[in-house]
């Protein structure tokens, strides 16, 4: 067994009295795809949240690459190599997807001004390696809302790539596309274990969870409630669980 | 996503707003030299234009930053009053003019910044807040002076007065230079430079901004900054042309500034904006009440065709859009 690439010990946000997440412990190794699955509320886009610098946690350790890690901020976490797409916030839609690959880590000549031309060829180069088009195919030039909603999940996954994220991590990537966009997306998610990267993957739609996921970490109420091998339980025993874990906590309030 | 085949048609496509507001621009000087011919085919009347339209083109550079992040900046005829105020004071009684303006765009600065606090700090909405400060910096001013003018005439003669607002050339107002060479630069770091960029994405959507690492609230605090500065220097502009200060310094400037960026076709939604545009805009709003009269029609009109203008421009813009989406 490899080391692995994140691991959460004993996790905790709180806000104020609320307590979000109470203790999430797992691992993530390198080269798989592992899904965050649970209702709503469960803490999955918290404890994201946390990773990624957004919320600071109030207890608890995370290690990446084995060292320890306090991470503050969006910039820093992006700096380490753990690299975010989140669901409807993947791309600023008027934009243009140059812009937008390289927003926040900007080619520049001197004094801060823009190296267009080469931010224009790096584009050009990243959407052929990591997506597969032609370099005609695409006008980097458009703004990106003429994309499909695939589409735009896919260049930000193909961004993380390019500036070598090691850990990518998706906030329902899939919610609120068509369905021949959801497999585009799914696809791409492939992708980034072809590429021998790892990922996180938070959905709802827990056939693609089953389809795409190496692994499946189910959290209820801000605690892990199993965690799964895809060989050791089939996608009507996942659902099972879910129904059953929101049953009880239907009862419960 | 395909590209379109022609590079002509693939220009105009990509740049319906400012291809606009030039073809209104051209088709409206094209109006005045037609029918006042006597006016608008001597060069004269452009020295005039490029003189007086030069302090709102300032100011619209600035507000093309504040507009493009979706937020919104009322208080800056009031920043450039007190800090015109500030010039003509310390100049009237220290005599000096360097210090003066240190002082001038020093308050246009603390102004700005103080404006940027409030919205992102605080959270504040810019339309609120800059409500409130237009009130408080201009009552400042009135508190002050208590309704007396300065005169400045001292201050001319002096090469400072000549640098500000001399004719270059003998022709050219020297203001309107400044304002040429601030929308150029300004233009040119909206357009090229990183933090042009991230004015852009922050105005598009703050959020997904934020999760690429742009710190948005000092991207805001930056502009907020920028048109209080901006302001100082068009409040001392207006001064040294006018060789006076009055307690309604500036006080004209609100309306046709704003209208002179949304004609050039900034989105008041944030995230899409261009300096051409705006320079365009400036172009049109600072020569309506001289075409107009020349033209024959009385002053009256003046409001009535600046709206018309203005209505036009917006509904194009808002059918442009539609269409595109």
């Amino acid at each position: 067994m490899p080391s692995p690439l994140l691991e959460l010990r004993d996790v905790s946000l709180s806000f104020g009295r609320v307590h979000v997440l109470k203790g999430v412990s797992f691992d993530v190794f390198p080269g798989e795809i592992v899904a965050l699955v649970g209702d709503n509320g469960a803490g999955k886009s918290s404890l994201i949240k946390v990773v990624t610098g957004v919320h600071r946690r109030t207890g608890g350790e995370i290690t990446f690459r084995g060292r320890p890690i306090a991470v503050t901020s969006v910039r820093e976490s992006r700096e380490m190599g753990i690299e975010t797409v989140y669901q409807e916030r993947a791309l600023a839609d008027q934009q243009e997807l140059w812009r937008n690959v390289f927003v926040g880590r900007e080619l520049t000549t001197v004094a801060g001004f823009l190296d267009i031309p080469r931010q224009k060829e790096e584009t050009r180069r990243l959407l052929r390696e990591y997506m597969g088009f032609t370099s005609e195919a695409i006008d980097i030039d458009t703004e990106v809302k003429s994309l499909s909603g695939g589409e735009k999940q896919g260049v930000a996954i193909a961004r993380a790539l390019y500036f070598n994220a090691e850990l990518i991590i998706l906030d329902e990537p899939t919610s609120g596309l068509a369905v021949s966009e959801q497999r585009k997306v799914l696809s791409f998610i492939r992708g980034i274990r072809d590429k021998g990267k790892t990922a996180i993957f938070i959905d709802h739609n827990i056939f693609h969870v089953h389809d795409v996921a190496d692994r499946f970490v189910i959290l209820d109420k801000g605690r892990v409630a199993a965690q799964f091998a895809k060989h050791e339980i089939t996608r009507d025993e996942l659902i099972d669980m879910m129904v059953e874990l929101h049953n009880k906590g239907a009862i419960v309030q | 996503m395909m590209a379109s085949d022609h590079p002509i048609r693939r220009f105009l496509s990509r740049n319906r707003a400012p291809v606009l507001v030039t073809c209104l621009w051209a088709a409206l000087y094209l109006v005045y030299i037609i029918g006042a011919p006597q006016v608008f085919l001597s060069p004269g009347i452009y020295a005039a234009l490029m003189g007086t339209l030069a302090f709102s083109g300032i100011l619209a550079i600035g507000a093309t930053y504040v507009v493009t992040l979706g937020e919104i900046d009322l208080s800056f005829p009031s920043i450039m009053g007190l800090s015109a105020w500030v010039f003509a004071h310390s100049y009237a009684t220290l005599g000096s003019f360097p210090l003066s303006l240190v002082f001038c765009l020093g308050v246009g600065f603390t102004l700005g910044l103080l404006n940027g606090l409030a919205i992102t700090k605080v959270g504040v909405p810019s339309i609120v807040l800059t409500i409130g400060t237009m009130f408080l910096w201009r009552g400042l001013v009135h508190v002050l002076v208590q309704g007396q003018s300065i005169v400045l005439s001292q201050l001319d003669g002096t090469v400072w007065n000549a640098l500000l607002v001399g004719r270059v050339a003998g022709y050219v107002p020297a203001q309107f230079i400044w304002f040429l060479a601030l929308a150029v630069a300004l233009g040119l770091v909206y357009r090229y430079h990183r933090f042009g960029s991230h004015v852009l994405f922050t105005g598009d959507d703050a959020t997904s901004a934020r999760m690429v690492g742009i710190d948005t609230d000092l991207v805001k605090i930056k502009c907020f900054v920028l048109i209080g500065v901006l302001a100082a220097v068009a409040g001392l502009l207006s001064l040294a042309f006018n060789q006076s200060f009055f307690p309604s310094h500036g006080d004209s400037m609100l309306l046709p500034t704003l209208a002179a960026v949304f004609i050039g076709g900034t989105s008041v939604f944030g995230g899409k904006g261009t300096m051409w545009g705006t320079f365009m805009g400036v172009l049109i709003m600072g020569s309506l009440e001289t075409g107009i009269v020349a033209l024959g029609l009385t002053g009256f009109w003046y409001q009535f065709i600046a709206g018309l203008t203005i209505v036009a421009s917006v509904i194009l813009y808002a059918l442009l859009l539609r269409k595109v989406n």
